[in-house]
């Protein structure tokens, strides 16, 4: 099958790369541009391990084509953290709270929780209860933890987001 | 937030870093995404690869054309049966104790035994060729009669899935004189209970790469037992020392790792192709072809005195095993041994059979044998104080095994038994009793206690190693070759290294988990990580202390009984007191500079045994695990007698832990221990009719999202009587055991009638419901625990 070249915008750098047409945009972050922070989990939209954010919300990089990316920033969970490599402060929770266990639902969490906690904000909504952020993580699985001290960091982060 | 941030500070032990909770590095790199796991490693010129699989669950292979997927451009093999220079792995999983000698193909050759079984496998230059060479293998099959379920298979007549027979194993444990006793007690309780498939799930699926380098055969795969290099070299008919295997992190295993997964098939394709090759299987082949949990059928008889005292237990289990043996004479033992439960047995007879079928193998899944028959000892336990009048507690209370007490195998229990104190504290974590929600709806409350082994089984002589070296900066090296699934199984070893010698844990670096540079540790499963490398560890940072102490000694002018480890430094124990001087002390790096000085070695390899012992399966009598776990969960849930729907209102889980090397580690195993258990009891399912799977994509097998079921509540209880380091006990398996009992006898409170058969779907509930509608039977909603 013939490639085609596209210009992706990642973690706030712009990448070109030679994908087919029929590449998905979590092979092509994967395998070309080895983010390994974006993971192949179910290849059916259900586990939510390959999550990135497209335009700041975030989206299956299973279902979602390579070239749909093109001129829209996308995010992975390598891109959260400052210059000097330090945690983002919702990753600070997740390291206190005991969060991740084999780590590798990690960075889906982490960018649904994120975007669920700014959503808020933005719509003057305050901090998500506890009830909403479980309704938002509904599609990232975990088979570790029990899910319980996920929602004890995302909380934290939530109230710490809240004053500020 | 929840109650689950309770326990989290400091030990009360006396211990400065065992009992405390702090953040390892591959934690830190797990939050920051950096880990790489084993899909994530690129080599130069690698190859992709995929699995053939068969269509059929028993079929003959009549022809095999594979002509066309050799010719694709880009393919690099295309391998099959001939291929495979010794075609068999034969696990034995009992060393041959008892068992039929079945072995198992790395590729079908003549015969197809279930769904997915493995016929050919492909690497090509893309993983799309891959995949397209892997659909042009033409299989010819000719389908042949199979067998479904254990009850046929183990019928007069029936199709024999291997030659020398169906009936893989029959364990018996017998104590007293069970027909007798049955046959004198005041009451006898009957219960059938059926357990169902079950998938791990996971999120990580089965991968690998594999390539050459120094003419050494590698693997970097997603493993839980890096041992299996020996049964690799032997399928390729290599020197052992030819094959090394490293352990990625995993992303999650439970037992459906402990087997082999992609490594016979990497190994082939990189041996033939001899480039670097990838494997990962995508998740419908995962859901397909992987190993699963053993559905058990479980007859219970148990015979009591009046007061509640057992004083019979009669146990049938039939086990299936699916086409292959994997592991399931020890499933099947285990749960044999732990088919009396955390209760006294005088007089008991247990029979446990591992069965053949048609289906997909079932083979070591969290919990491991012990954890299914939970559900039938405590159903058990609710049916005898409902016949007897008795409350749930009461009749628990009466046959609560304790330390010194025998084991229906003649084992005598040489630690304490805190089942009593689990039980107490995981009801009182639930609070008052709920209130029904509307009309319609019933509310009940159940609990369920289990005795859950840890270590190998004993007559494996079971042993682990750990390598310690003081570096001369004063930071220390752990080689060890444990697995990691994500429980801390590296970090806890790096704590108890450090309680002991006294190094910072940001000194400390611990390399896992490859089989050519790290002494021998045994995999990781049957909750014996912490127990066996914990000891090692423990053990061997004992005797580099005792080595490099009187170096101290003689330095510091001091005993080296005296001497304390602590903080990087080594000092007299007094130097730590209030008004002491803390001047005359050594930095680790000024001991490590002073024994090199004098010759003494910094580095340390200890192996740590545990008990041996023998099991005669004719007598039904003898030695199986080195101890157990103890606990209770307990949970509230409210049924809606109008669908059958289950909700869990709350729900409480209570171990006795021995110790807590870390308690916010402790936590997590046992919350999500519970939470697989809660998917286990009312809706996972992985049916298979007439040998096909009838789950084929992540979408049809539900296991527990964040919404599904509340926060489990945990306590835990410090006896330090285990027998892991520093009296810990094992806690990685224990926590899913309870689980479906528990949710079954809530129910039972809430619609008085038990269901005995899993999952608890709202089918199954509300059929029971139906069954048993009868007015005036509303002092359920009172919700107390009768």
């Amino acid at each position: 099958m013939n490639k085609i070249q596209l210009v992706l915008t990642v973690n706030g750098r712009d990448h070109e790369v030679w994908v087919q047409p029929s590449q998905t945009l979590l092979d092509v972050l994967h395998d070309e541009l080895g983010l390994a922070d974006v993971r192949y989990g179910c290849g059916e939209g259900l586990c939510g391990t390959c999550t990135v954010l497209l335009d700041g919300e975030p989206v299956n990089g299973c279902l979602t084509l390579a070239v749909q990316a093109v001129g829209r920033p996308v995010t992975t969970m390598r891109g959260l953290p400052g210059p000097d490599d330090a945690l983002h402060p919702l990753q600070e929770c997740f390291l206190r709270r005991g969060a991740s266990q084999c780590g590798f639902c990690t960075p889906g969490m982490v960018l649904t929780a994120l975007d669920l906690v700014q959503r808020h904000r933005e719509q003057g909504r305050g901090r998500p209860s506890r009830e909403e952020i479980r309704y938002a993580l509904v599609g990232n699985l975990c088979r570790c933890t029990g899910y319980t001290k996920i929602l004890d960091a995302i909380e934290e982060y939530a109230d710490q987001a809240a004053r500020q | 937030m929840t109650t689950a941030d309770q326990q989290l500070t400091g030990s009360r032990s006396g211990y400065r870093v065992v009992g405390s909770s702090p953040a390892h590095h591959d934690f830190v790199d797990k939050v920051k995404g950096s880990l790489h796991y084993a899909a994530d490693w690129q080599l130069p010129g690698m190859l992709y690869s995929r699995v053939v699989r068969s269509p059929l669950p028993s079929a003959r292979i009549t022809g095999l054309d594979a002509a066309a997927a050799r010719a694709l451009p880009g393919v690099a093999a295309v391998l099959t049966a001939a291929d495979v220079p010794h075609n068999q792995t034969v696990e034995r999983a009992s060393g041959g104790l008892a068992e039929l000698e079945v072995a198992m193909p790395v590729l079908a050759q003549d015969r197809v035994r279930y769904f997915g079984e493995a016929v050919a496998v492909v690497a090509a230059a893309t993983q799309q060729l891959a995949d397209q060479a892997a659909e042009l293998v033409s299989v010819d099959y000719e389908e042949l009669p199979g067998v479904f379920d254990v009850e046929s298979a183990r019928a007069d007549g029936a199709p024999r899935v291997h030659e020398v027979g169906n009936t893989l194993v029959n364990w018996q444990i017998r104590c007293g004189d069970a027909a007798a006793a049955m046959a004198a007690a005041d009451v006898v309780v009957e219960g059938e209970y059926r357990t169902q498939h079950v998938e791990h799930a996971y999120l990580e699926p089965e991968a690998g790469v594999g390539w050459l380098e120094n003419g050494v055969l590698t693997l970097r795969v997603s493993t839980q037992v890096i041992e299996h290099a020996a049964t690799i070299a032997q399928i390729l008919r290599l020197p052992q020392s030819k094959v090394r295997v490293i352990a990625a992190y995993m992303g999650g295993g439970f037992g459906g790792k402990e087997d082999m997964t992609v490594e016979p098939f990497l190994a082939l394709l990189v041996w033939r192709t001899r480039r670097p090759v990838r494997m990962i299987w995508d998740r419908q082949e995962s859901l397909a072809a992987s190993t699963k949990r053993h559905p058990f059928i479980m007859r219970y008889r148990t015979g009591a005195s009046l007061d509640g005292t057992i004083t019979a237990q009669q146990v049938e289990i039939l086990g299936d095993a699916g086409a292959y043996p994997n592991l399931s004479p020890r499933v099947l033992f285990a749960g044999a041994a732990c088919a009396c439960g955390p209760y006294q047995a005088p007089n008991a007879s247990i029979t446990s059979a591992a069965v053949f079928t048609n289906n997909t193998p079932a083979s070591a899944f969290r919990g491991f044998g012990a954890m299914q028959v939970v559900y039938g000892y405590e159903g058990q336990m609710d049916r005898l104080a409902e016949r007897l009048g008795l409350s749930r507690i009461q009749v628990r209370e009466r046959n609560f095994l304790a330390k010194g007490d025998l084991l229906p195998t003649g084992e005598r229990l040489d630690t304490c038994v805190e089942i009593g104190q689990t039980m107490h504290r995981a009801l009182g974590m639930l609070g008052e009793p709920p209130r029904p929600t509307g009309p319609g709806k019933l509310v009940g409350r159940g609990l369920g206690c289990n005795r859950h082994p840890y270590g190998r089984t004993i007559w494996f002589r079971d042993r682990a190693s750990a390598w310690l070296s003081l570096q001369a900066d004063g930071t220390l090296l752990i080689r060890s070759g444990v697995t990691d699934l994500g429980a801390g199984q590296a970090a806890s070893l790096c704590q108890i290294a450090a309680e002991v010698l006294g190094a910072r844990l940001d000194d400390i670096s611990v390399y896992i988990g490859d089989s050519a540079l790290n002494p021998p540790a045994g995999g990781t499963f049957a909750t014996r990580q912490l127990y066996m490398s914990g000891n090692a560890v423990l053990h061997a940072a004992r005797e580099l202390r005792d080595r490099m102490a009187p170096v101290a000694a003689d330095l510091l002018g001091v005993a080296s009984g005296e001497l304390e480890f602590a903080d990087g430094l080594v000092r007299p124990a007094s130097a730590g007191a209030p008004g002491v001087s803390t001047a005359v002390s050594l930095t680790l790096a000024e001991l490590a500079a002073a024994c090199d000085q004098r010759s003494i070695s910094t580095a340390h390899l200890s192996t740590w045994r545990a008990a041996a012992g023998a099991f005669d399966p004719r007598a039904g009598q003898g030695d199986t695990f080195p101890d157990y776990t103890y606990g209770t969960h307990a949970a509230d849930v409210e049924v809606d007698t109008e669908t059958g729907q289950v909700t869990v209102l709350r729900y409480a889980a209570c171990h006795d832990v021995g110790r807590a090397i870390n308690p916010m580690r402790v936590q997590g195993q046992i919350q999500g221990g519970a939470m697989q258990g809660l998917g286990y009891a009312l809706t996972e399912d992985m049916a298979l009719t007439d040998g096909h799977p009838q789950a084929a994509l992540f979408a049809d097998y539900l296991i527990p999202n964040a919404q599904d079921y509340p926060d489990v509540l945990v306590d835990v209880v410090e006896s330090g009587e285990g027998k892991g380091p520093l009296g810990a006990r094992g806690i990685g398996e224990p926590p899913i055991g309870n689980v479906a009992a528990t949710i079954a006898s809530a129910i039972a409170d809430a619609i008085g009638a038990r269901p005995d058969r899993l999952p608890m779907t709202p089918e199954r509930v509300l059929w029971l419901i139906d069954a048993r509608r009868t007015p005036g039977q509303q002092s359920a909603q009172e919700g107390g625990l009768r």
